[in-house]
């Protein structure tokens, strides 16, 4: 770590420190922030490093997102009681209940996910490509649709989460979200990172690039996919509980498992920043966020149309993201060696 | 969970004819998206959503009068040059590129499209109503709808003659070519980039027609698209590129497991059941591919 990094990441860290106090009104949004950098740099695990793309991840989080909320009532109050009496408060947590159950449940959320990725792994990740693609793409529709049918998690009434606990001040709910998904995402950062620094991540492009050389070389790739897909599956569980509590709602199809928005969120972010690069989601999940809230408050009604549009736009015109761009533009801070006669004759070519 | 099914054999066999028409219109609706899979090598996730337009167009006939089975021939006329703006717009830049960008490109034009038609035609579930009456069949034990026999007549017509047509006419030959070879059809003076446009207009009309049949038998809504991109996309896997007879069986043999599925495990789990049979499909492939040392290409 140099000197430069060091500035960077203290800045980052004091900023992100002192945020929920000098922007009061926007803790929330930073709280979604959070868990959106850490979605956009968990799919850019598997989805830009490994090169397989996957809707799924959607799962992971809505899997995450019940389990964390169910075990935080059924570790107190009758499940099946809590759902069926809905939005009425007929339980309330004590602050010690909720704290403790919002530690378990964050737990639970963050291993069983991983659990199942690592069992459906061996199966689902030896389709390659497009049929990778679609196959996800029907898991987390799938998920939805069946969770949308099971009563104890409240079926198709939706689910609600635990209330905040009075705690004395009215600002408590808001820092103690935003203080827990900035802590999710440093930890997602430090853990992202020093895996981007291991032979673990040269495997992982190596699977991208060819993966029956990978093979031929003697890698196990199947064995380095699941694990990337693990890491991947933790960390979106843990987002999924987090923000089962911040919305304090969960709806099988349109908050817990929502293809159609969180899905294609986390795809569209790793994309706009550049896929396969450490900072490409961060910088891709902060303005596409900033992006949304704006146009999602203007334009109250044709978000869908302009994410459909702003979809299609990226895809075609940016495929490579902002990073890929920066990198084209100056290749010397990449740490790209540039034959000064190389690129005189190639400007020559053009 | 509902057993009637076993201990009441009328039922099954109620289902497996519902489950057949519904398989026929199925097909018709992978026919084209085999089409243009093997033809672009492009998989189209809005091909749900240009069903639904297609269905809205016959359901916006029957509101103003006309009888919504004339859908069947003005909803492909429009269908056709929808295909081909989308294709001018956005298909066109995507056609050689890596599939999952063309993946996330339909993706998002079947948000656009859902979007759209939600705000232009509301978010109800609507049902143009053909009046077709219903046939008796078994001393009245199995109840079918005309409209249902109908349209599965009308698929089959359909699909027929777009066989003749890709067999016989010189647009048909040039479509067979590039999805052949691209490249040496070009080099045999094939405008391909004709040919595409073509061939996703054939399949927007293919879906158009499919779509008013639909919204004639069942019911329309503006989000229901993502089933039948699904749907289609598993018959299209299970038959193989380019085998007609298979797409045809396995649609029918998908619509049979969707109407049991629905009296098994009950109508909340119709949608879910078809997900996830897809993905049970592609990892038994995928096993059954890999003592082989092979997979799905």
């Amino acid at each position: 770590m140099n000197k430069n990094n060091l500035v960077l990441y203290s800045g980052i860290l004091i900023f992100g420190l002192a945020a929920p106090f000098l922007f009061p009104a926007f803790k929330v949004q930073l709280s979604i922030l959070c868990v959106l950098i850490v979605l956009a740099t968990t799919w850019n695990i598997q989805g830009g490093e490994m090169g397989y793309n996957s809707f799924g991840n959607i799962l992971f989080y809505g899997l995450g997102m019940y389990l964390c909320a169910s075990v935080q009532v059924g570790m107190f109050f009758p499940l099946a009681e809590w759902t069926e009496s809905g939005g009425e408060k007929t339980f309330v947590h004590t602050p010690t209940q909720f704290f403790q159950g919002m530690a378990v449940g964050l737990v639970v959320a963050a291993i069983v996910p991983t659990i199942v990725a690592g069992l459906i792994g061996y199966s689902i990740l030896g389709l390659r490509g497009h049929y990778f693609a679609i196959c996800t793409l029907g898991l987390g529709v799938a998920a939805g649709e069946i969770s949308g049918g099971i009563e104890i998690i409240g079926a198709g009434q939706g689910f609600t989460t635990p209330p905040f606990p009075d705690v004395g001040s009215l600002e408590a709910r808001g820092e103690f979200f935003y203080f827990l998904s900035f802590f999710t995402l440093i930890l997602t950062f430090i853990a992202v990172r020093s895996i981007y620094s291991t032979r673990f991540k040269l495997i992982l492009n190596a699977i991208r690039d060819n993966e029956d050389k990978a093979e031929a070389m003697g890698i196990e790739t199947m064995k380095y996919k699941i694990i990337g897909w693990m890491i991947s599956a933790f960390f979106c569980g843990l987002a999924g509980g987090i923000m089962g509590g911040l919305v304090g709602y969960i709806d099988s199809t349109d908050v817990a498992f929502d293809g159609r928005e969180m899905g294609v969120f986390m795809v569209l972010m790793a994309i706009l920043g550049g896929k396969g690069t450490l900072w490409g989601p961060i910088i891709g999940a902060t303005i596409f966020h900033i992006f949304k809230e704006g146009f999602w408050t203007f334009f109250l009604g044709w978000q869908y149309v302009a994410l459909g549009v702003l979809i299609v736009v990226i895809v075609i015109y940016f495929p490579e993201g902002i990073m890929g761009w920066l990198r084209e533009k100056y290749p010397e801070r990449f740490g790209e060696v540039i034959d000064e006669k190389d690129r005189k004759a190639q400007v020559e070519l053009k | 969970m509902d057993f009637l099914v076993f201990q009441y054999p009328m039922i099954t066999v109620q289902a497996c004819l519902d489950g057949i028409l519904l398989g026929v219109l199925f097909a018709l609706i992978a026919y084209g998206m085999a089409l243009q899979w093997g033809v672009m090598n492009i998989i189209n996730i809005a091909q749900g959503d240009l069903v639904i337009l297609g269905g809205y167009i016959a359901y916006f006939m029957y509101l103003y009068g006309i009888h919504p089975a004339w859908g069947v021939i003005v909803a492909p006329v429009i269908m056709y040059f929808v295909g081909i703006a989308i294709y001018k717009l956005v298909i066109n830049k995507v056609v050689d590129r890596d599939l999952f960008i063309s993946i996330l490109a339909t993706f998002g034009i079947s948000i656009l499209f859902m979007q759209l038609m939600n705000f232009a035609f509301g978010a109800d579930v609507v049902l143009a109503n053909s009046g077709y009456g219903t046939t008796m069949l078994f001393d009245s034990n199995v109840v079918l709808p005309n409209s249902k026999i109908f349209s599965a007549f009308i698929s089959i017509l359909f699909a027929a003659c777009l066989v003749i047509y890709m067999k016989k006419s010189k647009l048909g030959r040039a479509i067979r070519a590039t999805a052949q070879n691209a490249r040496a059809a070009k080099i045999l003076g094939v405008d391909t980039e004709k040919v595409y446009a073509a061939t996703f207009g054939i399949n927007a009309a293919l879906c158009g027609v499919a779509g008013a049949l639909i919204s004639i038998t069942f019911t329309i809504h503006p989000y229901m698209g993502l089933p039948y991109t699904i749907r289609s996309f598993m018959i299209v896997i299970v038959a193989g590129l380019g085998n007609l007879p298979g797409v045809a069986m396995s649609g029918m043999g998908l619509g049979v497991f969707e109407e049991f599925a629905d009296y098994i495990l009950g109508t909340e789990f119709r949608i879910g059941s078809v997900f996830l049979l897809l993905v049970l499909i592609l990892v038994y492939r995928r096993f059954k591919l890999s003592r082989k040392r092979e997979y799905l290409k």
